[in-house]
């Protein structure tokens, strides 16, 4: 489904992701690993196109037909960042964002808003504002205004990291569940092999921007 | 009476297309220099933080060398006009609308672009975003771009040269008042500047707070 090839970013003349092949392939849960500054969140970033690598490429076989640009590109697929990133407007309005950018009705954004609020079990906030909530509950915002709009790809840069055990625990579980129900390809970056164990099919070792081995208990990336 | 009432409504025209122009400059420029990374943006956002302190008369005084009728722009017959107080008042309003911008825009979150983009958002969509998450210290951009222009005096007295019924405006209707003894008059017509922009502000506000007040709510 994606193909990395040759790629290489660097930041202030420093290389701080080279990687020479990496395919991943549709339904993977992709968990990327690695110390703080191995290029987690670049990898993350320049699969999203929001960080333009200086060399290779990125080819992704989309099911929907060619891509046309990077916007065309970014409407496959979702970002959900370390923080939730809520807009100052109400729960509704923050799940129904993308949905807006994307020219859909105002009965189809509804609809279906309506349904993935239901679904992470936030239904009670949608006339909440978002800056308001719990860390626990804007995560949950930050999932069901990525899952609303049914990506080709989810990435997820450590989406848990700010939350209590509890909480983190809760929604680790929600995400298995909605990952097995929809079985959308992910890129998810954490630092906890409990959330490995649990979410992730294949696992990505990254440090100092270079593939290595795959973490403990997981197959060797080919 | 049908004085005061003109010269009311003169300054509110006057200044009121001032602010809007400055808006139209200023929203867009600000938002290049809040959001975006370009050689020379350090410089632009100086100078623009310079005009943020103009003075109305050092303006007036340049504008007025332009319009005079030997200026370069002379011949578009502008000097003493209101639209040539506009323009003044244009200068003055635009960098206040513009730093200001500037500042509301750098003061959200940098991941929040990267955020909007990720969720599938254009350019502009994302622009827009953002100006409705600052929107709070936008309107006090445009109060403090307002404010700028309708309390001048100079640049208005230097273009607009405060003939009757033409361009004089509350301002320097004030001034003239003073200069011929009518205090009574003078501070007549400052009550009437302070009342106008006051209920300007209070309005600007109600809009601006209304958002916190949302906010606040749950």
């Amino acid at each position: 489904m994606i193909e990395i090839q040759d790629l290489l970013v660097r930041r202030d003349g420093r290389p701080v992701l080279a990687i020479d092949h990496l395919r991943i392939e549709r339904g993977d849960v992709l968990a990327v690993l690695g110390p703080n500054g191995a290029g987690k969140t670049t990898l993350l970033l320049v699969l999203a196109r929001l960080l333009k690598p200086e060399r290779g490429s990125v080819h992704f076989r989309s099911q929907a037909g060619p891509i046309e640009n990077d916007l065309d590109y970014r409407r496959r697929l979702s970002v959900v960042l370390q923080e939730p990133l809520l807009l100052d407007r109400s729960v509704f309005d923050n799940v129904a964002a993308g949905l807006r950018f994307r020219h859909l009705t105002e009965g189809e954004v509804r609809e279906r808003s309506a349904a993935w609020l239901e679904k992470l079990g936030i239904a009670h906030l949608r006339g909440r504002p978002g800056l308001s909530l719990s860390g626990g509950e804007a995560q949950r915002v930050a999932l069901a205004r990525a899952f609303v709009l049914e990506p080709e790809l989810l990435l997820l840069d450590e989406p848990f990291a700010s939350l209590d055990a509890v909480a983190r625990q809760a929604l680790a579980d929600e995400l298995r569940r909605l990952l097995a129900e929809t079985r959308t390809t992910t890129v998810f970056i954490t630092h906890d092999p409990v959330e490995v164990r649990q979410l992730a099919t294949r696992t990505l070792w990254l440090e100092d921007g270079h593939l290595t081995d795959c973490a403990p208990g997981v197959e060797p990336l080919s | 009476m049908g004085d005061v009432f003109s010269v009311t409504l003169l300054s509110l025209e006057v200044s009121g297309l001032a602010t809007a122009l400055s808006l139209l400059i200023g929203l867009p420029l600000g938002t290049a220099l809040g959001l975006g990374r370009f050689p020379g943006r350090a410089v632009l956002l100086s100078v623009v933080n310079t005009g943020m302190g103009l003075p109305p008369v050092v303006v007036g005084l340049v504008v007025a060398m332009l319009l005079w009728r030997s200026g370069p722009f002379g011949g578009l017959q502008l000097i003493y006009t209101p639209l040539a107080i506009v323009i003044a008042q244009l200068i003055i309003a635009a960098p206040v609308v513009t730093g200001l911008t500037a500042v509301a825009l750098q003061q959200l979150d940098p991941r929040l672009q990267q955020q909007l983009l990720g969720l599938g958002a254009s350019q502009a969509q994302m622009v827009l975003a953002l100006w409705r998450e600052a929107r709070l210290p936008l309107i006090a951009a445009l109060i403090a771009g307002f404010g700028s222009v309708i309390s001048e005096v100079g640049a208005s007295m230097m273009v607009g040269g405060n003939i009757r019924g033409q361009t004089r405006v509350l301002t320097t209707a004030i001034v003239l008042e003073t200069g011929k003894g009518e205090f009574e008059t003078a501070l007549a017509l400052g009550a009437l500047l302070l009342v106008i922009t006051f209920l300007i502000n209070v309005a600007l506000t109600f809009v601006q707070q209304r958002g916190t007040r949302q906010r606040g709510r749950a």
